[in-house]
C-alpha cells in the first residue's frame, strides 16, 4: 500500500516536470549530453593550456560551449521579449552586430584603419555602439509597433541593408586594433581561465532578472502579446511595449557585437554572426516559448541557446563541414521542436497515463 | 433506441484538471424536437455540447446517433459534421476577414476545385430563403454581430443536420431578430432536425421549447416536458435552491444617503468619439446607478467607450466634480477613478493565458506603475480576497483565465476593476452569457456598491435587469441619446416607447 503511494508521487512528480515549460531544453540538453558520453566521453575532456600571453586557460568542447553559447544567450534575451510582445521575430540581429562591431572598430579607431594605440577608450565606443544599435532597434520598433508592419517584413529591411551599412561605417576598410585589452571581451580576462563572454552573459542575465523582478516589463509584454486589445483598456499602451522590447533587444545586440568584434579584434562585414538570427530564434523555440507571443520563461531560453551552442559544437566534433552543418542542425532540430510542441507532449503524457492504467489492470488482473 | 430518438448520450463524464466537469450525465433528443439545456455557468453545458461535437474526447459514455446501432466516435468537429451534427457557439466561430459565402462553405468542399459562382449563388439563396440582411459578397466583419450570428446558423442549417446545436445563439440578437431565428428553429423542427437549445434566457425557452434537461454541477438533474415545470420550479433546480430561498432575488431598494448624493460626479458636454456617435450630454450623480438603453448598434456601448477614452475622442469634454480633466486613453480615465468593463469579454476583456491572480491585479499594477510591482504575496492576497468575495470558481489563482467558464471569467474581470476602487464604474453587458444566479449576484453586487457610494453606469441588452438595478436610464436610437427616464417613467412600455421614437402604440 505505501509503496504505491510513493509511486504515485513518483509519476505526479515527472508529468509535473514534463508539463513545465524549462523540461523541453533540459530534456534536450540531457539527451545531448547522453549521445556524447555514449559516442566519445573525451569531449568532456578539459584541459589547462596556456595562451600566447603566457595566462591559464581552459579549453575544451565544454569551454567552447560556453563560450560561443555565451553570445546567444545574450541574443537569446532580447529574443524572447520581442517575441512575447509583437509575436514575431527580429531576424536583422546578425546585421545589427555587424552595424554595432563596425561602430566600436571605427571610435577605437578613429580616422587611422590601423592605429597604434586605442583613439578613444573602449566604454567610450561600446556606449556610442549601444546607442546605434538601441537606434536600430527603435527603427524595427517603430516599424513594427507604429506602422503595423509584420516583424519579420519589418527586420528585412536591416537584414538586407545592415551588413553595407556596417561597411559603410568604416568607409569599406578593414580596421584591425593591436591593442591587447581590446581582446579581453571575446576572449579571457588575464589570470582567469574562463572565457570572458560567460562573465558578461552572466552579468546580462543578472540585470535582465532584476528588471523582471523590480519592474512589471514581464507582465506588460506577456499581456500585450496575449491581447492586445484588452491590455489597451487596461490602461497600457501596447504600442510602446512593443517598440521597447525592439530597443532592448538593441542593446543586446550592441552586447554581443561587442564580444564578436574583440574575438578577432576586427570584422568581416559579410561573415560576422552570419545566420545568428536564426540560432537566436530556436534558442527561444526550444526554451518551449510560444513564437506567436505572449507567455515567455527568459530561464528556458536562456537554456536553449546554450543547448543550440552545445548541438553546433557536437556536430562540429564529428567532423561535420562548416557549409554542412545546417542540414544536420535542421534535423535535429525538427525533432526537438515536434517532440516539445504542446500536442505532442500532451499525447505523451497521455500514453504514460494509459500505459499505467493497462499495467495497474494487468496486477489486478 | 426509441425510433423517434435521433441522439442519445449515456453516462457521459469529463475531467478537467480540478474540475470533474460531467458526472454520468444522460441525455437524449428525438426528431422535430426543440430541447432547451439548463444550467448555471459551470454546470456543464457548454462541456456536454463540446463532447458531443467532438471538441473535447469524453473520459467514460456512450454516444448513440439515428442509423447505426453502435455507439459512434466523435473525435473532432468534423466528424461530428459527418454524422449530421452541426453548432453554432455562444462566440462567432466564422473568419471575419472572409466574405460571407466562403464563411458559409468554408471546410465543406471536397478536393481543392472551386466553383465560386456557384458557391456565391448558393450562398445568396441559402440567405435570401432564410431572410438574413446580407450578400454573398459581403465581408463578413462589414455585418453586425447579429447577422454574423445568422450567417452562422445559416451555415449549420444548410449542412443538412440532423441534430442542430445553438449555444446562446440569442445572446446578441435583439427582439426581431430572435423573432426570425425562432422562426427558423420552427421550421425546422417542423422539417424533423432535432434543436439542441443552450440559452440563459428563460422567456425564450418557453416560447420555443418541448422539453427541458437540468444539468446542475456537472450531474444530471432531471429531464421534463415544458409544461410540466413551472419557470419558479425550473429556476430552483437550476440554482438547487427551494422556492423560498428564491424570494430574495428581488433585494430592497438601499440609496445611498451622503451629503454629496445628488451632487454630478462626473458630466460630459457634447462629448463625441470617432466611433460614429453624435456628441452628447450625460451627467452621472454619486452613488447613482444609470444606464443606457436602446436597440442593438445605437450607440450604447460607443458612449461609455468615448467617456473612458477606448474610442478615439474627438470633440467635446469630460468634467469631473466640475472641472474639465482631460482624458484621451484609458489609462487616463483610471487616473481619474472610471473603471470600465467591456462589452466583449474575450476580446478586449480576459487576457486568456495569463492566470487568474495576473488578470486581477493588473489594472491596479498598471495605474501603479512600471517600476513598483507588487510583491507574489499581495499579489496572491489581492487574488484570494476577490476570489472569495465574488465566489469565483477556479482550482487555484493560478489557473490560465481562459480555462474558466464564462461567467466566472467575467467575475475575474470585474474583480480586477473594484480591485482599483473606482469612482465610477461602468459595467458594459455585465451579465451576457451568464447564468440566473451569477447574475442576480452582480446585480446585487451594483446595488450595494451604490449604496457605499460608488457611481455606476449598468448596460444590458434585457429591460427588465436595467429596471431593476437604475434609477435613471439614458434611452439612445441611432446612435444619439433621445431621451432620459427616471422615477415613474422607468417601466417596459415607457422604455419601448422612447426607443421607438414617440407616442406610438
Amino acid at each position: 500500500m505505501k509503496s504505491k503511494k510513493i509511486n504515485f508521487s513518483i509519476s505526479n512528480f515527472c508529468s509535473g516536470l514534463v508539463k513545465r515549460q524549462i523540461f523541453i531544453p533540459i530534456a534536450a540538453l540531457l539527451l545531448l549530453a547522453v549521445f556524447n558520453l555514449i559516442m566519445d566521453p573525451s569531449f568532456y575532456k578539459i584541459a589547462l593550456g596556456y595562451n600566447s600571453e603566457g595566462y591559464p586557460v581552459l579549453t575544451g568542447n565544454l569551454i567552447t560551449i560556453l563560450d560561443y553559447g555565451s553570445e546567444l544567450a545574450i541574443l537569446a534575451i532580447g529574443m524572447t521579449l520581442v517575441t512575447a510582445a509583437s509575436g514575431g521575430q527580429d531576424i536583422s540581429v546578425g546585421a545589427g552586430i555587424a552595424i554595432s562591431g563596425s561602430v566600436v572598430l571605427r571610435v577605437l579607431c578613429g580616422t587611422n584603419s590601423r592605429p597604434e594605440t586605442l583613439q578613444a577608450p573602449i566604454i567610450v565606443a561600446f556606449l556610442v555602439s549601444c546607442v546605434a544599435a538601441m537606434l536600430f532597434g527603435a527603427f524595427n520598433g517603430t516599424l513594427v509597433a507604429y506602422f503595423k508592419i509584420q516583424p519579420m517584413v519589418a527586420t528585412l529591411i536591416l537584414f538586407t541593408a545592415g551588413r553595407s551599412i556596417a561597411a559603410w561605417i568604416n568607409n569599406n576598410e578593414l580596421p584591425i586594433i593591436s591593442d591587447p585589452s581590446f581582446a579581453v571581451f571575446g576572449g579571457f580576462i588575464p589570470g582567469i581561465p574562463i572565457p570572458t563572454p560567460f562573465f558578461i552573459a552572466v552579468i546580462c542575465m543578472i540585470i535582465m532578472a532584476l528588471v523582471l523582478r523590480f519592474t512589471t516589463l514581464g507582465l506588460y509584454t506577456q499581456s500585450v502579446g496575449i491581447n492586445e486589445s484588452s491590455s489597451r483598456l487596461n490602461g497600457l499602451n501596447p504600442n510602446f511595449i512593443k517598440f521597447l522590447s525592439f530597443v532592448i533587444l538593441g542593446l543586446c545586440v550592441a552586447v554581443a557585437g561587442l564580444i564578436k568584434v574583440s574575438r578577432v579584434s576586427s570584422i568581416n562585414y559579410s561573415v560576422i554572426a552570419k545566420d545568428i538570427e536564426m540560432d537566436a530564434i530556436l534558442a527561444v523555440a526550444l526554451g518551449g516559448n510560444a513564437l506567436g507571443g505572449g507567455k515567455f520563461n527568459m530561464m528556458a531560453s536562456i537554456l536553449g541557446a546554450y543547448v543550440i551552442q552545445f548541438l553546433t559544437t557536437t556536430l562540429y566534433k564529428f567532423n561535420v563541414k562548416s557549409d554542412e552543418l545546417p542540414a544536420y542542425k535542421a534535423v535535429v532540430v525538427i525533432v526537438l521542436v515536434v517532440l516539445s510542441a504542446p500536442i505532442v507532449r500532451e499525447y505523451l503524457s497521455g500514453l504514460g497515463k494509459r500505459l499505467k492504467a493497462k499495467l495497474s489492470v494487468k496486477e489486478v488482473g | 433506441m426509441k425510433d423517434r430518438t435521433v441522439l442519445e448520450m449515456k453516462n457521459i463524464h469529463k475531467s478537467f484538471p480540478g474540475v470533474r466537469a460531467l458526472q454520468g450525465v444522460d441525455f437524449s433528443l428525438c426528431e422535430g424536437e426543440i430541447h432547451a439545456l439548463m444550467g448555471e455557468n459551470g454546470a456543464g453545458k457548454s462541456t456536454l455540447i463540446k463532447v458531443l461535437t467532438g471538441v473535447y474526447g469524453k473520459d467514460e459514455g456512450q454516444i448513440f446517433i439515428k442509423g447505426s446501432d453502435k455507439a459512434v466516435v466523435i473525435r473532432s468537429p468534423q466528424d461530428a459534421q459527418r454524422l449530421g451534427i452541426s453548432t453554432v457557439y455562444q462566440e462567432i466561430t466564422l473568419c471575419p476577414n472572409l466574405s460571407v459565402a466562403e464563411n458559409m462553405f468554408i471546410g465543406r468542399t471536397a478536393g481543392f476545385g472551386q466553383n465560386w459562382k456557384k458557391m456565391n449563388a448558393d450562398a445568396d439563396r441559402i440567405l435570401k430563403s432564410l431572410d438574413i440582411p446580407a450578400t454573398a459578397t459581403q465581408q463578413l466583419a462589414s455585418c453586425s454581430i447579429a447577422v454574423q450570428q445568422m450567417v452562422a446558423i445559416a451555415r449549420a442549417v444548410d449542412m443538412d443536420c440532423k441534430v442542430l446545436i445553438l449555444d446562446e445563439p440569442t445572446s446578441s440578437l435583439d427582439e426581431q431578430e430572435v423573432e426570425k431565428l425562432f422562426g427558423l428553429m420552427r421550421d425546422l423542427k417542423a422539417r424533423g432536425v432535432g434543436i439542441i437549445f443552450v440559452t440563459h434566457f428563460l422567456d425564450q425557452v418557453y416560447e420555443v421549447c418541448d422539453k427541458i434537461t437540468v444539468l446542475r454541477d456537472g450531474k444530471l438533474v432531471g429531464e421534463y416536458e415544458i409544461k410540466d415545470l413551472p419557470r419558479v420550479l425550473l429556476v430552483s433546480k437550476m440554482l438547487g435552491k427551494d422556492l423560498d430561498d428564491m424570494s430574495d432575488i428581488k433585494s430592497a431598494e438601499i440609496t445611498y444617503s451622503g451629503a454629496d448624493a445628488s451632487k454630478a460626479v462626473f458630466e460630459t458636454e457634447q462629448l463625441v468619439s470617432d466611433a460614429g456617435i453624435k456628441p452628447f450630454d450625460f451627467h452621472i450623480n454619486k452613488g447613482e446607478v444609470n444606464g443606457f438603453t436602446g436597440l442593438l448598434g445605437s450607440g450604447r456601448s460607443e458612449c461609455v467607450r468615448a467617456i473612458f477614452g477606448a474610442d478615439r475622442v474627438i470633440g467635446g469634454t469630460v468634467k469631473k466634480n466640475g472641472k474639465v480633466v482631460k482624458i484621451s486613453k484609458p489609462i487616463d480615465a483610471m487616473r481619474n477613478g472610471i473603471a470600465y468593463l467591456p462589452e466583449d469579454r474575450k476580446i478586449d476583456g480576459i487576457v486568456g493565458d495569463l492566470s487568474v491572480r495576473e488578470n486581477i491585479i493588473l489594472a491596479l499594477q498598471v495605474l501603479k506603475g512600471f517600476f513598483k510591482p507588487f510583491t507574489k504575496a499581495e499579489a496572491n492576497k489581492f487574488a484570494d480576497e476577490y476570489i472569495k468575495l465574488l465566489g469565483i470558481k477556479t482550482a487555484s489563482a493560478d489557473t490560465p483565465i481562459k480555462s474558466l467558464s464564462g461567467g466566472n471569467q467575467q467575475k475575474v474581470i470585474l474583480a480586477r476593476w473594484l480591485l482599483t476602487h473606482p469612482e465610477y464604474l461602468i459595467l458594459d453587458e455585465p451579465t451576457r452569457g451568464i447564468d440566473v444566479g451569477t447574475k442576480i449576484d452582480i446585480q446585487k453586487l451594483v446595488l450595494k456598491l451604490a449604496s457605499e457610494g460608488m457611481s455606476i453606469t449598468f448596460i444590458s441588452s434585457e429591460t427588465d435587469e436595467m429596471l431593476r438595478t437604475c434609477s435613471r436610464l439614458v434611452v439612445m436610437r441611432d446612435r444619439k441619446v433621445v431621451g432620459e427616464l427616471s422615477g415613474d417613467e422607468l417601466t417596459q412600455n415607457m422604455i419601448m416607447n422612447t426607443i421607438a421614437g414617440g407616442d406610438k402604440e
